[in-house]
């Protein structure tokens, strides 16, 4: 769920992420974590766990959702909630145009 | 110079666990630490109270070991004096001194309050024998002794009478319910647990409470006590009624445990008052923590913000942030009370005229659900019976996001999570263990799994495996989930899978695998996973590949824990620890001039001699790592991966006077031998020379010891970690070769027969060491040859996973997904001599 103002943001070719690819990218001065699923389709959420700063995008995913690397909390893709605990992540709306990859963010 | 002293008043689950928080950040090297505690315990899971009353197994009132948080050896093992049973009575703050009831005087240069509260019991006729006596058949509900003393009193009575209706009453009516007592709950306002609950909720929690059985009198306040030979006999109503009974529980308010407080001169007002980061206003040395801290006003009576508080103060007091802060809590309660769930969270109705206040309903079903809204947001919801939406409504509440223009949405799962999450799931709202990192869906998704037992949800999760503090609950969830899966123990055939996804146990799994020739994870789920990926299966199956095809399978960076994608170990910021192979522990002058060098370019922060015998860089930075591995040009230790690790050796004939067998040559062959091997858990191997035992080979996955000259016992299924466990002997053999050939058939079995994660140490038990001796050692049933056979395949396959770092498996491997955190964040370690370790250390947190 994102508030106020939503630009696209450029963040990276699309080839920079292949299916089961997830990076990390700086948008302004947010860090938005990109993941390309196996089906093809994107996803994007905060890039630092809320539980104690693990970067989600070393984190494992299925298409439902993102598990952190460090102590395996599991996000939710759809709309961040956290599937085991209070924590939650903002998600963000991304999409693939003209080869590269753009998240709408504020 | 001498340590200054810390001393802790109030050894229960706050100071308790303020003083694991601050031994975590290094405060046992800082502080000489002393607790006391006036029970005669060490620190306790009062949680679990309600457990011991109701008689559940797990905590039956003859076999408490399960409730205890700290055993009295933690102390020990800490170095922590603990003065159990030894009650404070005095603080001279001007003397910096605190004085006990059995004499003892301490001196102290930092003091942490944390005494708690104590059952209120409102002033009533007929309650107390004397000052100090209550009237036999009398209880509080506050302490361990309370519930053991309550359940030996109950044994031989039929009638409770629990005055006050609030979560403590419900559950002690509950416990006592369970033990087939006739009970009563008697609360003096209309509504059962109004601090929570608004009327109709409380109404409705009234239905299901005394469709258990259990009755409720509201609106009776208790006057006094009538008691018949010495014992409580009946409660006597305001109105003149009364009520017949045998026994009495008192649950009608706690109250903060402050004449500490009160006679040393500190502020105290409901509680002792303190700062943002925990201390007296009054007196920089002193901190209050728990139930007896008053903090912006709010004195908190539940656990998780006593969990905050004594962060902070760890933080603050150990120098580890200097600026940490605790800005209060915002309680979001989630509770199982009695058995039924209960979530509340900030007001409970509205309190503005245009405040909106959203409501359902369903008395028959047990359920209630509300939300009230401000300005479009949530400013507090209600929820009873049903509390799949606690997750999402906390989620609004912590960081007011805006809500669905459906209001209703908020209360059904449409607005919370995605359907194909599953609603139980989204119901399991716990945090549980924070050493091991397992949360409570981790968990209930074992237990699907098939685990029912909690020993082996442990096993499997490690939850509860690292400071324990979190057993108790792992044993909350584990029970309920079990009951809630409805599977009786032992009986669920999901018990043997392999994962989760997956319907079949490891031997069918790897059959239909080779028979399919599925050779990457997605083929695997595309093929045998009824519902498709599943984040959680994805490790377990590219372990199960690797053993199968030996590096012949389609790698899929996202099927692998980071870890197995970079090659190195995460570290908390996300930096990564880089351990070179170095075989059997022996190293050479070269090596190590390596290893200093690649420390100094990379500016490591820490450079650590691990407890396996070989070298630690940690915190190197993930885009440092193909750098690393070519400076180091060194093969990987596979120090972070489920696999092979190392074989630590000791110095053996050709130096020691006692040596028996060549135990360092003995380990580099094994090492060389089965380096890298991917295993269903760690493989941690040792050999010694004689059974002194100096590499502790007893307690090793495999264990190689000399018992005469060249002849060495192989011992299995040792261990010295979360676990102990003496390895057991499955043969004992002549000859390097020999051992090398009968360790790779155990292992190969191991590889192929146990279930993801368990240990050796698990696995051999689970076996039985006679079976095992009949199948590996004698042969019965014509396996070995296809085991060697197997091995040697795995063993060619061996391929250098840091040979990768020259080329990249896909576009950002090694890129660092934190882009804007300097790292590494990790303390930079002095050596003992007080030297920088790494001449480059100066340099850390600038980026390059
Ligand atoms: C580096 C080292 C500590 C040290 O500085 O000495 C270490 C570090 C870690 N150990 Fe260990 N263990 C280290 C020796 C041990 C030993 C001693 C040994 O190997 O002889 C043990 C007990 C022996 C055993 O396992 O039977 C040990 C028992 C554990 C356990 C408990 C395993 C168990 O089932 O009981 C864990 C937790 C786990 O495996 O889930 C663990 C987990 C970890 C992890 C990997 C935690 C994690 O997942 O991040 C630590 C990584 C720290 C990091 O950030 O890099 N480590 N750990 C040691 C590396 C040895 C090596 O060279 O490979
Ligand atoms: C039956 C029961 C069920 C509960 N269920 C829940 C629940 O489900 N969820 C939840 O969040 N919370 C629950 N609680 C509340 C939770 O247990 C408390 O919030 C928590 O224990 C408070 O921790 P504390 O350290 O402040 O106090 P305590 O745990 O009470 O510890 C204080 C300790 O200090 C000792 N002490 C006091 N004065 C002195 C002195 N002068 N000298 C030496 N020692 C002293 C006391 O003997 C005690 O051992 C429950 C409580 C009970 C009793
Ligand atoms: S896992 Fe091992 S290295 Fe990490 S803190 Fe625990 S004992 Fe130390
Ligand atoms: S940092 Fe993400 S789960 Fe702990």
């Amino acid at each position: 769920m994102t508030t106020g103002e939503v630009t696209g943001h450029r963040v990276a070719a699309a080839a920079d992420l292949p299916p089961g690819g997830s990076r990390a990218y700086a948008v302004g001065d947010m860090q938005v974590a990109v993941f390309r699923l196996r089906s093809g389709e994107l996803r994007a959420t905060d890039a630092v766990c809320p539980h104690a700063g693990g970067p989600l995008a070393d984190g494992q995913t299925d298409p439902t959702k993102v598990v952190c690397p460090l102590h395996s909390y599991a996000f939710s893709l759809a709309d961040g909630s956290c599937h085991n605990g209070d924590y939650a992540v903002r998600t963000y709306t991304v999409r693939e145009e003209a080869g590269e990859i753009v998240v709408e963010c504020g | 110079m001498e340590k200054p002293d810390l001393v802790v008043v109030g050894n229960g689950m706050a100071g308790a666990r303020a003083v694991e928080e601050i031994l975590e950040r290094g405060g046992g090297r800082q502080f000489r630490i002393s607790m006391f505690g006036d029970e005669p315990y060490g620190n306790y899971n009062r949680i679990m109270l309600s457990h011991v009353l109701a008689g559940d197994d797990a905590v039956h009132k003859n076999d408490l070991a399960e409730i205890y948080l700290n055993p009295l050896d933690w102390y020990a093992d800490n170095d922590i004096a603990l003065y159990a049973g030894v009650r404070v009575v005095r603080i001279d703050r001007f003397a910096r001194k605190v004085f006990a009831d059995d004499g003892t005087i301490l001196s102290y240069d930092k003091l942490i309050i944390a005494t708690g509260s104590r059952t209120f019991f409102p002033p009533t006729d007929g309650m107390w024998l004397d000052d100090r006596t209550l009237t036999p058949g009398v209880f509080g509900f506050r302490t361990l002794d309370d519930a053991t003393a309550m359940l030996d009193y109950a044994a031989e009575r039929r009638t409770a009478v629990v005055v006050g209706g609030g979560l403590l009453g419900l559950e002690a009516a509950y416990g006592l319910q369970q033990h087939g007592h006739d009970v009563h709950v008697v609360q003096s306002g209309p509504t059962l647990m109004n601090q929570q609950l608004d009327d109709e909720a409380g109404g409705i929690l009234r239905t299901v409470v005394e469709r258990m059985g259990i009755t409720v009198h509201t609106g009776k306040r208790t006057a006094a006590l009538r008691a018949h030979d010495g014992s409580v006999s009946a409660v006597v109503f305001a109105d003149g009624t009364a009520l017949d009974c045998d026994m009495v529980v008192v649950t009608a308010g706690i109250r903060p445990n402050v004449g500490l407080g009160v006679i040393s001169g500190l502020t105290v007002e409901r509680a002792i008052v303190t700062d943002d980061q925990m201390r007296s206003v009054d007196d920089a040395d002193i901190y209050a923590v728990g139930e007896c801290a008053q903090h912006r006003g709010e004195v908190y009576g539940l656990v998780a913000p006593l969990w905050e508080q004594a962060t902070v103060l760890a933080n603050h007091l150990t120098g580890a942030d200097p600026k940490a802060a605790y800005h209060g809590s915002r309680i979001a309660t989630k509770l199982k009370v009695a058995g039924v769930d209960v979530a509340a969270m900030g007001v409970k109705g509205p309190q503005r005229p245009d405040d909106e206040w959203v409501r359902f309903a369903e008395p028959k079903r047990g359920i209630y659900k509300s939300v009230v809204i401000r300005d479009g947001r949530l400013i507090g919801a209600m929820l009873l019976g049903d509390t799949k939406q606690v997750a999402f409504l906390t989620q609004s509440f912590d960081r007011g996001l805006p809500l669905p223009e459906e209001r209703v949405e908020l209360l059904f799962e449409l607005a919370g999570p995605g359907e194909e999450q599953g609603a139980a799931e989204m119901d399991e709202s716990v945090q549980v263990c924070n050493c091991n990192g397992v949360s409570k869906g981790e968990l209930v998704a074992c237990v699907r799994a098939g685990t029912h037992t909690v020993g082996g949800v442990m096993t499997a999760t490690r939850a509860g495996k690292g400071c324990g503090a979190c057993k108790g609950l792992v044993r909350d969830i584990v029970e309920w989930a079990v009951t809630e899966d409805g599977g009786e123990v032992g009986e669920d055939e999901s018990a043997s899978w392999y994962v989760p996804s997956i319907p079949m146990d490891k031997p069918t799994l790897i059959a239909a695998v080779r028979e399919q020739n599925l050779r990457s994870v997605s083929q695997v789920f595309a093929a045998l996973a009824p519902d498709g990926e599943d984040a959680a299966s994805k490790m377990p199956l590219t372990s199960l590949l690797r053993v199968v095809w030996n590096g012949e399978f389609v790698h899929e960076n996202d099927a692998k824990f980071i870890n197995d994608r970079v090659h190195a170990n995460i570290q908390r910021d996300g930096t990564f620890s880089v351990v070179p192979q170095i075989k059997g522990g022996v190293t050479t002058a070269e090596q190590l001039r390596r290893i200093a060098d690649v420390a100094d370019k990379y500016a490591v922060p820490m450079i650590k001699i691990t407890g396996g015998q070989r070298i630690d860089l940690l915190g190197v930075r993930k885009e440092d790592l193909p750098g690393v591995w070519a400076d180091l040009d060194m093969p990987s230790g596979y120090a972070y991966g489920k696999s092979f690790r190392t074989v630590k050796s000791c110095v053996g004939t050709d130096f020691c006077r006692y040596g028996l067998g060549d135990s360092t040559d003995l380990a580099v062959k094994i090492e060389q031998q089965y380096q890298g091997l991917e295993s269903p858990a760690k493989l941690k191997l040792a050999v010694a020379g004689c059974p002194r035992n100096c590499s502790e080979a007893l307690v090793k996955d495999v264990g190689v010891v000399a018992v005469d000259d060249d002849r060495w016992d192989v011992l299995v299924g040792g261990a010295a970690g979360a676990s102990v466990r003496r390895g057991d002997v499955l043969a004992t053999v002549d000859g390097h070769d020999e051992v090398v050939r009968l360790a790779g058939v155990f292992m190969q079995y191991y590889r192929e027969n146990a279930r993801w994660l368990e240990r050796t140490y698990d696995f051999v038990p689970r076996v039985g060491l006679s079976e095992l001796k009949a199948i590996l050692v004698d042969d019965r049933d014509g396996v070995v040859t296809g085991l060697e056979e197997r091995m040697q395949d795995a063993v060619d396959a061996y391929h250098d996973p840091w040979q990768d770092g020259r080329d990249p498996r896909g576009p950002g491997q090694f890129a660092d997904n934190l882009p804007l955190i300097p790292l590494p964040q990790v303390p930079v370690r002095r050596a003992a001599d007080g030297s920088l370790q790494s001449s480059a250390a100066g340099k850390i947190g600038a980026r390059p």
